[in-house]
């Protein structure tokens, strides 16, 4: 049964991630995160899953991948200090194309920074971060609902393109309470297996290969070094190298219509909102404000990989506006697919954006 | 022994230098995985970064070579995600000791039911010689030129102290009594750490005045103190001279452990 519930957006990302099946946290307790790895170690051995508090983050993302490896729908959750310590072990997931689903609620940075105060300063780390070229999936929820539902359609993201998907939350959603309604269950798309007698690093059109679960007869080999597609080493081949990293972007890249989630209000607007994450609840609090500005708004979901087809759509536009809670990370990528200015409006310190910036920001001359 | 079965015929020939100790131990392992009578499809390798951790490449079953320092982290997520099999760690010296010893602590501590399995040549030597945790004072390495100023790790003594089930060690002469001791590593829930002192003669051999592979492996050999023996020694308040290494089983306990099948 449908159900109304009025949580914390860390406390709906745990459930939201329990709803759709995840049976594996790993992790370790960070600000402002904690709440998520509290709550998977009350709930997760009551159904039956795994819990396990590891010796740091970069335990905790090794143990979540070794469980996948297993069949697990497993996850942690961090923020900044640890996300930076995990870098490594998302490059050997993408390398290995490990699903599994992280959750950063960001905190200002750069080092220990603000523990308690919202930002989004790690987006670009999150597509970047890692050594050498692969590309990943990240959401970013502007809600507690969205805390819940795009948690739980990481694990299917994850599964479907085995890659590591990363929920890029932010203090202020994470640690908001509001109104959620809880579906009376979240669809479950389960990975694909690898076939028998095919080999287990070969891809077919879409570019994933089917899954050789840990314990089925597989015998597979997994290495984070260049393989060929048994799985072998072959770190010295340019050829099989260059082929590799292509198909791991490439099947990313590839499927980002399908991979997208955003919405279009108001397309033939001449000034257009982009936002992603908590900045979103102020330009929706400025287009309820001011009805009659006639202000278009592309709200992100899906950041990475990025939907620039999206920003066609809006054929009136002469400027976007784009407030984030970093230095203007996302504008730069929205620049580089437009000919019209981008204004970045970008708010450091922890605090959210507020109407007041953006009307501003709406009003400067074109 | 059968353990030619657990090797991949198809990714022959390996990596490893002439002389390399790393397949004795290997072997051994092997031989006694074979004995336990696991099947293949129920046993997974786990291995970090190193000539130890290309190990598993070589072994049919499911293998996961990781990032370096790791591999018990990873291990750890294998066997908890899935109790009904039996996981292995292959490391050496440096992955283990240096970049993963808190991984290797934590792992003792939870007593997690893996068995490692540690190569240590006292050395790194894919990267071609720099000196590890385990480089005993004095010797020569590319980064301690003018030998080794630091103490070394004492391995055993620090799974001990942080709370592993079983603990062995022995060296690559000692090929009977390492097969067994994996074997009772394989047997014992909880976390199982042998460490198998082995010849590097590439890295380590050719810096240190050992000219032949054998003559390493006679030093091994002759500076093995048998675990009685220096428990003798003690007794009698004699010293254990200080080039000298204690092997033998030097833990065997039941404490609650992690992972175990219930």
């Amino acid at each position: 049964m449908t159900r109304i519930e009025f949580w914390q957006g860390n406390t709906a990302c745990a459930e939201g991630a329990l709803a759709a099946g995840c049976n594996f946290f790993g992790g370790y307790p960070i600000t402002p995160s904690t709440e998520v790895a509290e709550i998977m170690a009350a709930k997760m051995p009551k159904k039956g899953g795994v819990f396990i508090q590891m010796e740091d983050e970069i335990a905790g993302i090794a143990s979540i991948i070794g469980a996948s490896w297993t069949g697990a729908r497993s996850m942690t959750a961090t923020s900044g200090p640890g996300f930076s310590l995990m870098m490594e072990n998302i490059g050997y997931a993408a390398m290995t194309e490990t699903p599994c689903m992280i959750v950063n609620v960001q905190r200002g940075g750069p080092s220990t920074g603000q523990p308690t105060m919202g930002a989004q300063g790690d987006m670009m780390q999150v597509r970047f971060g890692s050594q050498g070229d692969y590309a990943i999936i990240a959401l970013c929820p502007a809600n507690v609902q969205e805390m819940y539902e795009l948690t739980a359609r990481a694990f299917n993201l994850a599964d479907q393109y085995r890659v590591p998907v990363f929920l890029m939350a932010d203090e202020i959603v994470g640690h908001m309470r509001e109104k959620i309604i809880i579906p009376d269950s979240m669809p479950q798309i389960p990975r694909r297996p690898l076939v028998k007698g095919t080999l287990p690093f070969k891809a077919g059109a879409d570019l994933v290969p089917g899954f050789p679960q840990f314990g089925k007869g597989y015998g597979v080999h997994v290495t984070g070094l260049t393989h060929d597609e048994r799985g072998y080493p072959a770190a010295t081949n340019p050829q099989l190298h260059e082929a590799l990293v292509r198909r791991l972007v490439d099947k990313i890249e590839n499927a980002r219509h399908a991979i997208a989630d955003f919405d279009i209000i108001n397309p033939d607007a001449e000034q257009v909102f982009i936002a992603y994450g908590a900045p979103v609840r102020t330009v929706q609090q400025v287009m309820h404000d001011h009805p009659d500005k006639n202000i278009g708004f592309l709200r992100l979901r899906t950041v990475w990989p990025f939907p620039e087809f999206a920003l066609r759509e809006f054929k009136n536009v002469k400027r976007f506006l784009m407030p984030e809670l970093n230095l203007g990370q996302m504008a730069r990528e929205v620049e580089r697919h437009v000919r019209v200015p981008v204004v970045s409006i970008q708010k450091l310190g922890g605090e959210l954006t507020t109407p007041t910036e953006l009307v501003a920001a709406l009003e400067a001359p074109l | 022994m059968s353990f030619d079965d657990w090797y991949r015929q198809d990714r022959l020939p390996h990596i490893y230098c002439a002389g390399c100790g790393n397949g004795t131990i290997i072997n051994c392992t092997l031989a006694a995985v074979d004995q336990m009578g696991w099947k293949k499809d129920d046993t997974v390798f786990v291995s970090g970064i190193g000539c130890s951790s290309r190990a598993p490449g070589y072994i049919v079953t499911d293998s996961l070579h990781t990032t370096h320092g790791r591999a018990i982290a990873f291990a750890t997520g294998v066997k908890l995600a899935n109790p009904d099999l039996h996981v292995i760690v292959f490391t050496g010296d440096g992955d283990l000791a240096a970049i993963g010893g808190n991984h290797f602590i934590h792992g003792c501590r939870r007593n997690i039911d893996l068995t490692v399995v540690c190569m240590n040549n006292q050395i790194y030597g894919m990267t071609g010689g720099q000196g590890s945790p385990t480089t005993p004072k004095g010797c020569l390495s590319s980064t301690t030129p003018a030998g080794c100023a630091e103490m070394p790790f004492d391995l055993c003594e620090l799974a001990i102290a942080a709370g592993a089930n079983y603990v062995s060690r022995w060296t690559s002469y000692h090929v009977k009594e390492l097969e067994k001791a994996v074997k009772v590593g394989l047997e014992t829930p909880g976390f199982s750490f042998i460490e198998a002192l082995v010849q590097c003669p590439t890295a380590f051999g050719r810096r240190n005045k050992f000219r032949q592979v054998a003559d390493h492996v006679e030093y091994l050999r002759a500076h093995s103190l048998l675990k009685a023996k220096s428990d003798r020694l003690l007794a009698e308040g004699k010293p254990i001279p200080e080039d000298m290494f204690v092997v033998g089983e030097l833990a065997r306990r039941n404490r609650p452990a992690l992972g175990v099948k219930p």
